[in-house]
């Protein structure tokens, strides 16, 4: 079991400066949907950019996460989407 | 009797496009498998897919394999693509149209 805070807070440790938005879509802690905003995603592909994001959740993502919806920007998409 | 990654490596190469899913395409066992399937459905393209479930070997390899940490992951041309989320959204942007498009063995045209 994890909670929004916890999610948050190890994403953040492992892209630090990053925004990140998380969200518990079952309310049963193991269902999330996460944006990320960094510009370490800049000049990646989204499988590489998803990699870094997994890489900070580590066994987290392995064992309390089952599932986990991610949106990976730039600093510069996020600001064309908003 | 071939080992687990032998057998993810056959998958892939035999497949221009191979998801390894939870499940059957007519039984997923998984929402995000299902709606990994559908979008392939959808643009009527064939594909290949692995039942994990029934290969727990295969399972647990393909994610150090690709070194992703979740199911449903697809392969096109023998390239990782991505999960769920990466294949929905290379369909809203259109790049997914482009990428099955070429003829079987032919490199995806970029």
């Amino acid at each position: 079991m994890m909670n929004v805070q916890d999610l948050k807070a190890l994403i953040e440790r492992g892209l630090p400066g990053a925004y990140v938005e998380v969200r518990d879509m079952t309310g049963g802690g193991d269902h999330f949907e996460a944006l990320v905003v960094s510009d370490r995603f800049e000049g990646k592909g989204l499988v590489e950019r998803h990699q870094v994001v997994y890489a900070a959740l580590g066994d987290a993502m392995r064992e309390a996460v089952h599932a986990l919806a991610l949106k990976t920007l730039t600093p510069a998409q996020h600001q064309t989407r908003r | 009797m071939s080992n687990a990654i032998e057998r993810i490596q056959s998958a892939i190469t035999g497949n221009k496009i191979c998801i390894f899913m939870k499940g059957t395409p007519n039984f997923p066992q998984c929402g995000f498998s299902a709606a990994t399937v559908q979008i392939f459905e959808h643009l009527g393209v064939p594909y290949g897919t692995v039942d994990v479930l029934s290969d727990p070997e295969v399972r647990d390899q393909v994610k150090a394999y690709s070194n992703w940490p979740t199911i449903p992951q697809v392969y096109i041309d023998g390239k990782f693509v991505g999960g769920c989320d990466i294949i929905r959204e290379l369909y809203e942007t259109g790049e997914l149209q482009t990428m099955v498009k070429p003829a079987s063995g032919q490199p995806a045209a970029r």
